[in-house]
């Protein structure tokens, strides 16, 4: 079970600081509808919207020197796949209104059907595509 | 409330580290069902939002803004399932999602660069409702 300890642990820490977000700010802490917010064409508050970001990569910064492990040296997969990936991730966040944060940890949090259909989708389609498409397309490695 | 944004994000980015969901290896083992880990980092956060959510909404307002804004949207249509399909065919192909691979940010990997762009062209691309 000790294994279970820290991504517990992790999540209660993601969990707070949902929580915290709202309560100060009045914001969910749906981590595409923060930086969706700050692509050109989007009007409005961006200062928030940038410190939250500014909040994560510091977080990183911090990974790196505390726990490097935690860190990945890469992705697994050619340079198209990682690009093809990362297109469909913002575009389908976008689109579907929310990702793992604002539709799994927050609307999870608020009991939303809403959330909960999409939580169920994206979850059943990265299975099938982990499982079943990933194998081919990126190519012998892990 | 700027401050509080980034201490939130840190905080946010340092449980995903914590819980081993900034490494994108440890997510595709999810993924392929190898590893539970994410079910326990799922429960551990929604736990928290579903106790804290409440109590937050029953103040008059947030403690650093005029007022609360959660999502209008309440709809289960088509928009949504296409999005999230393509969302999770997205993360199922190299195990990023948004929140870890700005985190992930901090290596300065060409990798996770690259991710990020493209990632961003998707939601500048991606249809307003």
């Amino acid at each position: 079970m000790s294994s279970a300890l820290a991504p517990l642990l992790g999540g209660l820490m993601i969990g707070a600081a949902a929580v915290l977000l709202l309560r100060q700010t009045g914001r969910i802490a749906g981590v595409s509808g923060i930086v969706g917010g700050l692509v050109p064409g989007v009007r409005g508050d961006r200062a928030w919207r940038l410190a939250f970001v500014g909040g994560l990569v510091l977080g990183g910064l911090l990974l790196a020197t505390l726990m490097p492990g935690a860190l990945p040296r890469g992705l697994s997969g050619p340079r198209w796949l990682v690009a093809l990936a990362g297109l469909l991730v913002g575009l389908g966040a976008r689109l579907g209104g929310g990702c793992t944060s604002g539709h799994g940890v927050c609307g999870l949090g608020q009991r939303s059907p809403r959330s909960l259909v999409a939580v169920l989708v994206f979850m059943a389609t990265a299975m099938l595509t982990a499982n079943l498409l990933r194998p081919l397309l990126a190519g012998g490695g892990q | 409330m700027n401050l509080a944004a980034l201490l939130c994000g840190l905080l946010f980015a340092l449980g995903l580290g914590v819980a081993g969901m900034t490494d994108p290896a440890r997510v595709l083992a999810f993924l392929e069902l190898r590893d539970p880990a994410l079910m326990y980092v799922m429960g551990g956060a929604v736990a928290v939002t579903l106790l804290g959510f409440p109590r937050v909404l029953r103040r008059a307002r947030p403690a650093q803004a005029p007022c609360f804004m959660l999502p209008r949207r309440r709809a289960i249509d088509g928009r949504l399932m296409l999005g999230a399909a393509i969302f999770g065919l997205g993360w199922g192909l190299v195990g990023l999602c948004p929140g870890p691979a700005l985190t992930d940010l901090a290596t300065g990997d060409t990798d996770l660069l690259l991710f990020v762009a493209t990632m961003l062209v998707g939601m500048a691309v991606a249809p307003r409702g």
